[in-house]
């Protein structure tokens, strides 16, 4: 009797823990990056006194901005399923450009920043224009926009920085508005827009449904090369908005400056689960999946952990992401 | 005389559809069976199962009298069964013998590749066929009959003694077919057994032993050749009971609202012309492959014109591309719902909206109550069976995926409605509120277009109807003016060598 009481409790607490591993399971499938974003910083806490303070969050989320601005252009890109390798290139032409016009106060910030802009709807239209009617692949654009982005910038700077700007530009990199640092609202104005035009608008709609399948969206009388050309202008608006936010801040435009970008971009949009296929993702997941990045950084920066070692978390929590994405997808 | 391969009883069930019922079939040494029906009738199904890709829900395939037990692709080639599909499984950018020795390369000491035995193995394996073709040429340089020489001498590569033909001479020119027809008379010599496929009854009158004639899923007769006329087969393909099936309407032809003149697309179409009316339904029947889905994808602007005229209303319409078609007043309700109609990964109330985007929004900004009060209804009036408007298509049937597809064209008001296959692959019930839908579109004053590869279904549903064979419309028809009979002969191109 003694046993089978025993046996009875045993498979009863075994029932109740599988139970709760499938609940967690199921808790961590539909929620884990945020989930996953929550228990570092939780970690984080408690290791190193001084990550939970007011400083140092707004430190986070100023670093996490200047990337997570593009990231929020190539949210779209990558939900049509294509992909935008030249956002540092472009961002590195277009800071040059508004840099400068405003050397010497030749042109006022607000035309620069204009002027800059214009250069990333620019160069952001031809790899649109390239992948839809050139019928070229969209790695293949890009990667060659990479370059010849580049060397414009060096050709217009002859290889020297550019510096020395008005206190009014100096203020979009490193200014305050009620306590909150500027990139922060650009970059949370930005989330928020894109949320909308995602949701509410047409273009967003479409950039899902192209995503999902470019023949119905054909042949439902869509202009299909003219949506699929937009995504690839946000993404360089975007990437020229962050320029303006990173030469303010440095006080300086470099023809080397956002080399290395894409991989940051491209992985703050996949850890935030949106599909490298298209389709299937959310801004807010970018949000989450450029913040985590952010806080890895900081996080291992304030317990002295080597730059090296790193690169290697970083890579691992690519691949992390990916496989929790697979996951998902399979239990649907 | 035990046959070489028996196939008893066999049937395969498909969600909604019965595709092979109780099906026998039976092949000897030496002989070429030919196995012929309409499109759907279930005879590739039936090799599907032969060849081990698919596997039979009931029935049993025995080899010399044994029975093979476990059927799986692999083993089915290790019998001796070699199947040369319709559409070629050639790699183009490899070699011809890297192509026929794929898997079972010959090894080197070394592990490497052999070059010189494969191109030497190669070269023996096509001797037969008298070809001049260097083992180390790739595919994709080679024509289409010298491509199906290349997938006959990789399954004989593999000491296939039963060898299923689907439709081989569909892409050959006269001569190659002569040249075809040639390599499978010695093969027969050779003692190779041959399971032939085709549309085309004369093909099948010159080569064929024994003919099987499949409709339907079952099975109706098989004869020996010479004893059985052109309209003995076709009355045996075609001749089934006809049913309450179709639901029967009155139309009232109106004004000609699309008209098409001489439409000419170089491989695809020749001087088409024909006038589909306000209120009436249209068909275009014709085998599969004859050029009605690409007809109709010209005149909607997804492929280009090289001469032609599409006149809308009476005047004339320059259609560049599917946007243009639509913001005419076209919509065109594609065949292959999964690729062109549907984003699967999409929500039925996405894909319902997708088309009207444009009409509901100011500055590019969605009115969403609009669209979702227009999507609710029309889901709603059309009886698509689904939790939510929020589920993804890619969990709902059929006959509920293809009512989003045409939910996604009736909220947009067209004068023209271009259905292809409209219901195929969709259980009978489904089948009947689609036509009903159909007709309520030609009520509403549309000209409905519907191109059908069931001959049935365009006797009963359309007004009138064009028959096209090889791009060309040969016949144009009033409902109850031919039966199907007569239909079939000209989709088959008969008339033509009557006439001759």
């Amino acid at each position: 009797m003694k046993d089978a009481e025993l046996d009875v409790t045993y498979k009863g607490v075994l029932r109740i823990t599988m139970k709760k591993i499938i609940d967690y399971k199921q808790l961590l499938k539909n929620n884990g990056i945020l989930i996953v974003f929550f228990l570092i910083c939780l970690a984080l806490s408690f290791l190193s006194p001084y990550f939970f303070t007011v400083n140092n969050i707004l430190n986070i989320i100023r670093q996490t901005s200047i990337y997570g601005i593009i990231a929020v252009g190539m949210t779209f890109v990558i939900l049509t399923g294509g992909i935008d390798l030249s956002v540092g290139s472009i961002l590195a032409l277009s800071g040059a450009v508004a840099a400068g016009l405003m050397k010497n106060n030749a042109v006022a910030p607000l035309i620069a920043a204009l002027a800059a802009i214009l250069v990333g709807a620019i160069i952001g239209l031809i790899n649109g224009l390239l992948v839809t009617i050139g019928k070229i692949a969209p790695f293949v654009v890009t990667l060659g926009m990479v370059t010849i982005a580049r060397g414009v910038t060096l050709i217009y700077t002859k290889g020297y920085p550019i510096s020395g700007f008005s206190p009014e530009f100096r203020e979009l990199g490193g200014g305050y508005v009620l306590g909150i640092p500027v990139p922060v609202i650009v970059f949370v104005i930005m989330v928020a827009l894109a949320w909308f035009v995602l949701n509410h608008t047409r273009l967003g709609r479409y950039t899902y449904a192209i995503g999902g399948n470019e023949e119905t969206v054909k042949l439902s009388g869509i202009n299909l090369n003219f949506y699929k050309s937009m995504v690839y202008v946000i993404v360089g608006v975007m990437s020229s908005v962050s320029a303006l936010i990173l030469t303010s801040r440095l006080n300086s435009a470099e023809a080397v400056a956002g080399q290395g970008y894409e991989l940051d971009v491209i992985a703050a949009v996949v850890i935030g689960g949106t599909s490298l296929s298209g389709g299937r993702g959310s801004i807010i997941g970018t949000l989450i999946g450029a913040l985590l990045i952010g806080v890895i950084n900081n996080g291992m920066n304030l317990l002295g952990i080597s730059p090296y070692f790193q690169q290697v978390v970083k890579g691992g929590l690519i691949i992390g992401a990916v496989i929790l994405d697979r996951l998902r997808a399979e239990s649907n | 005389m035990e046959p070489l391969l028996k196939m008893s009883g066999i049937t395969k069930t498909f969600p909604g559809v019965r595709a092979l019922s109780n099906v026998s079939f039976d092949l000897n040494k030496g002989e070429l069976h030919a196995l012929v029906g309409e499109n759907g009738a279930g005879k590739s199904t039936l090799m599907k199962i032969l060849s081990g890709l698919y596997k039979a829900d009931e029935g049993d395939l025995f080899l010399k009298g044994e029975k093979i037990v476990s059927t799986g692709l692999r083993e089915m080639i290790n019998l001796g069964i070699g199947v040369i599909y319709q559409e070629l499984n050639l790699i183009p950018y490899l070699s011809v013998s890297e192509n026929i020795f794929l898997g079972r390369e010959p090894k080197t000491s070394f592990g490497t590749i052999d070059w010189s035995r494969m191109h030497e193995m190669t070269r023996e394996a096509l001797a037969p066929f008298k070809l001049d073709i260097e083992p180390q040429q790739k595919v994709y340089s080679l024509g289409a009959a010298h491509q199906q020489i290349i997938e006959i001498a990789k399954a004989l590569s593999l000491n296939a003694e039963i060898l299923v033909m689907d439709e081989p001479t569909a892409a050959l020119t006269g001569n190659e077919v002569e040249r075809l027809f040639e390599i499978i008379k010695q093969l027969k010599k050779a003692g190779v057994s041959i399971i032939y496929i085709s549309h085309r009854l004369e093909e099948v009158h010159t080569l064929a032993d024994r003919i099987t004639i499949l409709r339907d899923g079952e099975r109706v007769i098989t004869k020996d050749r010479g004893t059985m006329s052109n309209d003995e087969m076709i009355k045996y393909m075609v001749g089934r009971v006809l049913e309450e099936q179709y639901p029967q309407y009155d139309s009232e032809p109106g004004a000609i609202v699309l008209e098409v003149r001489g439409l000419t697309k170089k491989g695809i179409c020749s001087d088409v012309s024909f006038a589909a009316r306000a209120g009436e339904i249209f068909g275009f029947v014709g085998l599969v492959g004859a050029g009605r889905t690409e007809i109709m994808q010209t005149i909607y602007g997804y492929r280009k014109m090289d001469s032609g005229e599409v006149l809308l209303h009476g005047n004339p319409v320059k259609i560049r591309n599917c946007q243009d078609a639509v913001m005419k007043g076209i919509g065109l309700i594609p065949e292959e719902r999964k690729q062109q109609g549907l984003i699967l990964g999409m929500s039925v109330f996405d894909n319902a909206a997708l088309s009207v985007l444009d009409l509901y929004s100011t500055a590019g900004v969605l009115h969403r109550r609009r669209i979702t009060d227009e999507v609710n209804t029309m889901i709603d009036s059309m009886n698509i069976k689904t939790p939510s408007v929020k589920q993804l298509v890619i969990n709902l049937s059929g006959g509920n995926q293809q009512k989003v597809v045409l939910a996604k064209w009736f909220i947009r008001h067209c004068d023209v409605y271009i259905f292809d296959e409209p219901t195929r692959g969709i259980d009978v019930g489904a089948k009947v509120e689609i036509y009903r839908l159909m007709q309520n579109l030609a009520k509403r004053g549309a000209a409905v277009i519907m191109i059908s590869s069931e001959l049935p279904e365009v006797m009963n549903i359309s007004d009138r109807a064009a028959v096209v064979f090889e791009g060309r419309i040969v016949k144009e028809f009033r409902k109850g003016e031919l039966n199907e009979e007569q239909v079939m002969e000209y989709s088959l191109g008969l008339h033509e060598r009557r006439r001759a």
